[in-house]
C-alpha cells in the first residue's frame, strides 16, 4: 500500500526521529510512505485572516498534487496536519478563499477540496487497524503511558474531526494496541505553551510544567505526542523525571524496528 | 353575471410605502367582473369594514377580494364583515400583499407589479368560489390535561373550578412533576412542597378532576370539541382502590437496587415504592425491572405483608377510551444530558452534580435528609463552585442555543441558601451574564452578592479535574483578566433544560408543530401564546418554552381560560373547506384513506345506475366533513381525481396559476 506523504520542515530538522520511526513502522506494517515531490512549508500556522491567501497556497499545491495521485495525503506533524486539513476545508467550503486561491494557482482544473487529508494515527487506525498492530507487536510497551494530544490535532473539532476535543481516546487506543497501559489524565488536551515560548517563555513553561505535573500525579512514566512543538516544550521542562516521546518512536520500539 | 369588489389596504405604511396602492386600484378595475375597487388606510378598522359593507350593498357585489395582510391575520375578520352585509363569507378572498409582497420587497416598481398579480390571482379564484355553509358540531364538556406537573395541576384546578370535568394523564406514578423535586422556590424562598402539595391534594379531592397516573396517551382521534383519546394505564401491579399507602410493602421489599428517580438517581429505592411521602395518589407501584416476583417468580413478600390485599402481580396494562372537548399539553422538561460536556467532568467525578441534584441534596426528604453532604464521601463541602450556562446559550452544537431562563435565579437561590445555612462555606459562581428580569428578581440576585457575599466571577470554565481529592475548576476571570483555578469540594452545573422527550410523540399524535429545539410552537408568538395551530389544543409550561414556576402558573391559567371558553359553547362552527369525493370518478383504491391523517375517510359499497336499467355495486370513498380538516393530502394522492376540496378546488387553483402566468 502506497500513500502520498507530506513530511514538513520540522521533520527534516528538529524532529527527524518522528519522521524516521514513522517510515520504519509503516514499512513494517505494509505501508509505503511516498514523500510527495517538491513539497514546501505547510504555512507553519493556519492563517486566520480571511484575506491572507499567500500562506495557504503551498498547502493547496500539495493537496492538488495528491488529488491527481491517488486522492489521499498523509501528514504526521500536528501543525502541518492542522494547516493542511483546514485549508482543504476552506477550499471545499469557503467560496471566497477557494476562488482567490484558484486564481493564484492557475491549475489546469480548479482545486475544490477533493483530497482526503489523513493523519498518521488515523492511517494506523483506519487503514492498518489497531488489531493488526497488536498482532505485529514484538516488544509490548509495558509502561504507564499518557497520551498528549495538545490542541492542533483536536481543534477546531468541527473541521479536524479527529476525536472528541474534550475527551479524546484515539491515542489511548493506540497505546493499548502497542502493549502500553494508557492513563487518562485531565491535562492531556491542555495547551503546552506553543509559540508563546518565544515571546513569553515563563508563561509557556508554566503551561508545560502543569501538564508534566498533572501527568506525574497519575503515575505516568512516558508521555507520547505527535507534535514536534509539544515535544519540544514538554521535554524542556520534564527534566528527565518523565519520558517524553513521539508516538512513532514508541511504535517503532514495539514493532522492533527501532535502530 | 358576477360583480366583484376589490379592497386594497395601505396597512398604514406597511403596504403603502412599498406598493403603489393607487396603481393597484386602477389595475384591478380592468380585471373581468370587477365593478368596484377602492383603497383605504386601514381596511380592518371599523371604518374600513364599514366601507366594505356599504360597497357590497350599494354595488350588489357577489364577491369580495381584500388585498391586505396574511389570511391568518384577518381572513376571519373580513368574512364576518361580508356576512354582516348579507354575502356568504366564503365569497371573500384575501390577496396577501403584505407578508408576501411589501414586507419582502424594497423596490416599489417590483412590489406594485407583484401586488397586482396577487390581486389578479385572488380575483381569478373568486370567480369560481361557491357559497359554503359551515356545519355545526357539539362539544364534549370535558378537558384532557397531558402532564401532571404544576402547569397541568393549575390548569386542571381552574377548569374544574369553572364546573367542567377534567382528566389529568401523568406518565409517572404521581402528579407533582419537577416542582415536587425542588427544595425552595425563588424569589420568596418558600418551600416548594408547602405550596405545591396542597394543590396536589385539591386535585385528588376535587370531584370534577379525574387522575390517570402512571398512564400515557395511546391515540388521539377527532377534532376540536370532539376528541376521542385512548389512554394506556400501565400496570402498577397494585390495586389503586385497595392500597392505603401505608408503606409496609416498601419496608419489606428485598430488592432495593432500583435507582430513585425522584432523587435524581442519587440513592436507591425498593422495587415496590411510593415516589415520595406526599405522592398523589398515595399508592405504591412495582418496578417490573427490579421486582423479583415479576422477574423470577420467587418472592411475593409484599403480597404477604400487604394488609389491604392490594398487590396483584397479574395486573396488565389497560386501555381506557375517553372523549374530550379540549386538550392542554403540559409535558414539562428535563435537564439535558451532559455527554457533550466532558470538560466539566460530570461523568468522572461524583462531586460534580447538576442543580436539580443539588435540590435533592438540600431537601429534607432527599437522600441526605437535607444536610448538604457531597456524594463521594458524605462530608460537608467547604468550597462550592457553581457554573452557569452549562449547555445554554451554546452555539457550538454541543448544547442548546437558547437561554434556559431559570438558571440565573436558581443558582442565586442555591448560593444564598448555602451561605445562610453554612456560613463557613465559600461559594463561587461562574457566569457569562446574569439575567434576572422579573418582579423582585434582580433584588434577589443582588442580595446573594451584597448580603451573602457570594463570589460572582464573570467568565467561563474550561476544565474541571480532580487533583488529590479536590475538584480543580479552571476558568477565566474576565473582569480581572486572569486565568484562575479554584480548588473546590463540590461543583454544581446549572444544566440547560429541554422539553421532556415524550413531547415529540405527543406532538405527532396531536399534530402540533415543534421547533428545532423540540419546544411546541404556539399559534402566534405574541397574540396566541397558549393556543396552537391545531384547534382545541392548548399549551402550558416548559413544553412551549423555558419558564419558571410563576410564569408556568400564569400560562396554565391562561390555557385553562381558553379551555373554559371553548367548553362553554354548546355548538362549534366547522370548517366547510373540506374534501369531498366524486363518486362517479372514484375507483375505490383506498389510497386517500391511507394518507388521511385525521381518519376522516371511510369506504362504502354503493349502487350506481349504469344505463339500460342496470345497476352495479362499487366501493367509493366517503368523507366525514366533521372530521376532515381540509389538509388536501387526499386530493394530491387520488389517482383518478375524484377527491377535491371545497373552496380550494383543482379548478380554482388552476385558475390562479393561469392568472399568475398571464402577462
Amino acid at each position: 500500500m502506497k500513500i502520498n506523504y507530506f513530511p514538513g520542515c520540522t521533520l527534516k530538522t528538529q524532529a527527524v526521529e518522528l519522521d524516521k520511526y514513522a517510515r520504519a513502522s509503516a514499512k513494517a506494517l505494509g505501508v509505503e510512505m511516498e514523500e510527495i515531490k517538491d513539497w514546501q512549508c505547510c504555512g507553519g500556522v493556519y492563517p486566520i485572516a480571511k484575506d491572507e491567501i499567500a500562506t495557504k497556497l503551498s498547502a493547496v499545491r500539495a493537496l492538488d498534487y495528491a488529488k491527481h495521485n491517488g486522492g489521499m495525503l498523509l501528514t504526521l506533524c500536528s501543525a502541518c496536519h492542522n494547516v493542511i486539513k483546514r485549508v482543504n476545508d476552506d477550499m471545499a467550503n469557503d467560496k471566497e478563499i477557494n476562488s482567490k486561491a484558484n486564481n493564484y494557482m492557475k491549475l489546469d482544473e480548479p482545486y475544490n477540496g477533493e483530497t482526503k487529508v489523513i493523519h498518521y494515527i488515523e492511517m494506523l487506525r483506519d487503514m492498518v487497524g489497531f488489531d493488526k498492530i497488536k498482532q505485529a507487536v514484538k516488544n509490548p510497551l509495558n509502561k504507564k503511558v499518557g497520551a498528549y494530544y495538545g490542541c492542533l490535532l483536536l481543534r477546531p473539532s468541527s473541521v479536524m474531526a479527529f476525536d472528541n476535543p474534550e475527551n479524546p481516546k484515539v491515542l489511548e487506543d493506540f497505546i493499548s494496541a502497542i502493549g502500553g497501559t494508557p492513563i487518562k489524565y485531565p491535562f492531556r488536551n491542555e495547551c503546552c505553551g506553543a509559540y508563546v515560548k518565544i515571546k513569553n517563555p515563563d508563561l509557556a513553561e508554566q503551561k508545560s510544567k502543569n501538564v508534566i505535573k498533572n501527568a506525574k500525579s497519575f503515575g505516568i512514566e512516558v508521555i507520547v505526542t505527535a507534535c514536534p512543538l509539544c515535544y519540544y516544550n514538554l521535554k524542556k521542562v520534564a527534566n528527565g523525571e518523565i519520558e517524553v516521546k513521539y508516538i512513532t518512536e514508541v511504535l517503532a520500539e514495539a514493532l522492533g524496528v527501532k535502530e | 353575471m358576477q360583480r366583484i369588489g376589490v379592497f386594497i389596504c395601505h396597512c398604514g405604511t406597511n403596504i403603502a410605502a412599498t406598493v403603489d396602492v393607487e396603481r393597484v386600484t386602477e389595475a384591478v378595475k380592468k380585471e373581468p367582473y370587477v365593478v368596484f375597487a377602492q383603497n383605504y388606510q386601514y381596511m380592518c378598522s371599523e371604518n374600513g369594514q364599514q366601507l366594505i359593507k356599504t360597497a357590497i350593498r350599494e354595488n350588489k357585489l357577489t364577491g369580495v377580494v381584500v388585498c391586505s395582510c396574511s389570511p391568518r391575520m384577518h381572513e376571519a375578520t373580513f368574512r364576518k364583515t361580508a356576512e354582516e352585509a348579507g354575502l356568504n363569507p366564503y365569497l371573500v378572498e384575501i390577496a396577501n400583499i403584505r407578508e408576501q409582497c411589501s414586507w419582502i420587497h424594497k423596490d416599489i416598481e417590483e412590489a406594485t407589479e407583484k401586488a397586482i398579480v396577487l390581486a389578479r390571482t385572488a380575483i381569478a379564484k373568486l370567480t369560481l368560489n361557491k357559497p359554503l355553509i359551515a356545519g355545526e358540531t357539539g362539544v364534549t364538556k370535558r378537558a384532557l390535561i397531558i402532564g401532571g406537573g404544576i402547569a397541568g395541576i393549575q390548569a386542571a384546578l381552574d377548569i374544574a373550578d369553572a364546573g367542567y370535568e377534567v382528566d389529568i394523564v401523568e406518565k409517572r406514578p404521581t402528579i407533582g412533576g419537577r416542582m415536587a423535586q425542588l427544595d425552595k422556590t425563588f424569589p420568596t424562598l418558600d418551600c416548594a412542597a408547602c405550596i405545591l402539595t396542597p394543590k396536589m391534594v385539591d386535585c385528588a379531592q376535587n370531584e370534577k378532576i379525574n387522575m390517570f397516573t402512571y398512564s400515557e396517551i395511546e391515540e388521539v382521534k377527532g377534532f376540536v370539541g370532539n376528541f376521542k383519546v385512548k389512554i394506556r394505564k400501565k400496570a402498577r401491579y397494585v390495586d389503586e382502590k385497595k392500597c392505603t399507602g401505608c408503606g409496609v410493602c416498601m419496608a419489606n421489599c428485598p430488592s432495593k437496587k432500583g435507582l430513585n428517580e425522584f432523587n435524581m438517581d442519587l440513592n436507591n429505592r425498593p422495587a415496590i415504592y411510593i415516589p415520595f411521602a406526599q405522592a398523589i395518589p398515595n399508592v405504591a407501584v412495582i418496578d417490573p425491572e427490579q421486582c423479583l416476583k415479576l422477574k423470577t417468580g420467587k418472592c411475593g413478600l409484599c403480597q404477604m405483608k400487604c394488609g389491604a390485599g392490594a398487590i396483584d402481580y397479574t395486573q396488565k396494562d389497560e386501555i381506557v377510551e375517553r372523549e374530550y372537548g379540549a386538550i392542554v399539553v403540559a409535558t414539562g422538561f428535563r435537564p439535558i444530558k451532559l455527554d457533550n460536556f466532558n470538560e466539566y467532568g460530570y461523568a468522572d467525578n461524583k462531586d460534580v452534580i447538576t442543580s436539580l441534584e443539588l435540590e435533592r441534596l438540600m431537601n429534607a426528604a432527599g437522600p441526605t435528609k437535607g444536610t448538604l453532604l457531597r456524594p463521594s464521601d458524605l462530608t460537608h463541602p467547604k468550597v462550592i463552585t457553581f457554573i452557569q450556562c452549562v449547555g445554554s446559550r451554546d452555539v457550538s452544537g454541543c448544547g442548546k442555543p437558547y437561554c434556559s431562563k431559570i438558571c440565573c435565579m436558581y443558582t442565586a437561590k442555591h448560593a444564598m441558601l448555602i451561605r445562610e445555612k453554612y456560613p463557613d462555606t465559600e461559594v463561587h459562581v461562574f457566569y457569562i451574564d446574569v439575567r434576572t428580569p422579573g418582579k423582585n428578581y434582580d433584588e434577589f440576585y443582588r442580595r446573594a452578592v451584597e448580603q451573602y457575599n457570594v463570589d460572582y466571577i464573570k467568565g467561563m470554565v474550561g476544565k474541571v479535574y480532580n487533583e488529590n481529592g479536590k475538584l480543580m475548576v479552571q476558568g477565566s476571570n474576565l473582569l480581572d483578566n486572569e486565568q484562575i483555578t479554584i480548588p473546590s469540594d463540590l461543583v454544581v452545573l446549572a444544566t440547560a433544560i429541554e422539553p421532556d422527550p415524550s413531547v415529540r410523540d405527543i406532538a405527532t399524535k396531536l399534530t402540533i408543530s415543534i421547533d428545532t429545539n423540540n419546544f411546541l410552537t404556539e399559534a402566534h408568538a405574541k397574540l396566541k401564546p397558549v393556543e396552537c395551530a391545531t384547534a382545541g389544543v392548548f399549551l402550558a409550561g416548559v413544553c412551549q418554552g423555558p419558564k419558571d414556576v410563576p410564569e408556568t402558573v400564569s400560562q396554565a391559567s391562561a390555557a385553562a381560560s381558553k379551555v373554559i371558553g371553548l367548553l362553554a359553547k354548546d355548538k362549534l362552527k366547522g370548517n366547510p373547506c373540506v374534501s369531498h369525493c366524486d363518486e362517479n370518478t372514484c375507483i375505490g383504491c383506498s389510497q386517500c384513506e391511507q394518507v388521511c391523517p385525521y381518519g376522516a375517510i371511510t369506504y362504502e359499497e354503493k349502487e350506481f345506475r349504469i344505463g339500460g336499467g342496470k345497476t352495479e355495486k362499487r366501493r367509493v370513498a366517503c368523507v366525514n366533513p366533521a372530521v376532515c380538516q381540509g389538509c388536501g393530502a387526499c386530493t394530491v394522492t387520488c389517482p383518478s381525481g375524484a377527491m377535491d376540496i371545497h373552496g380550494f378546488s383543482f379548478e380554482q387553483i388552476n385558475k390562479e396559476i393561469e392568472a399568475i402566468c398571464k402577462r
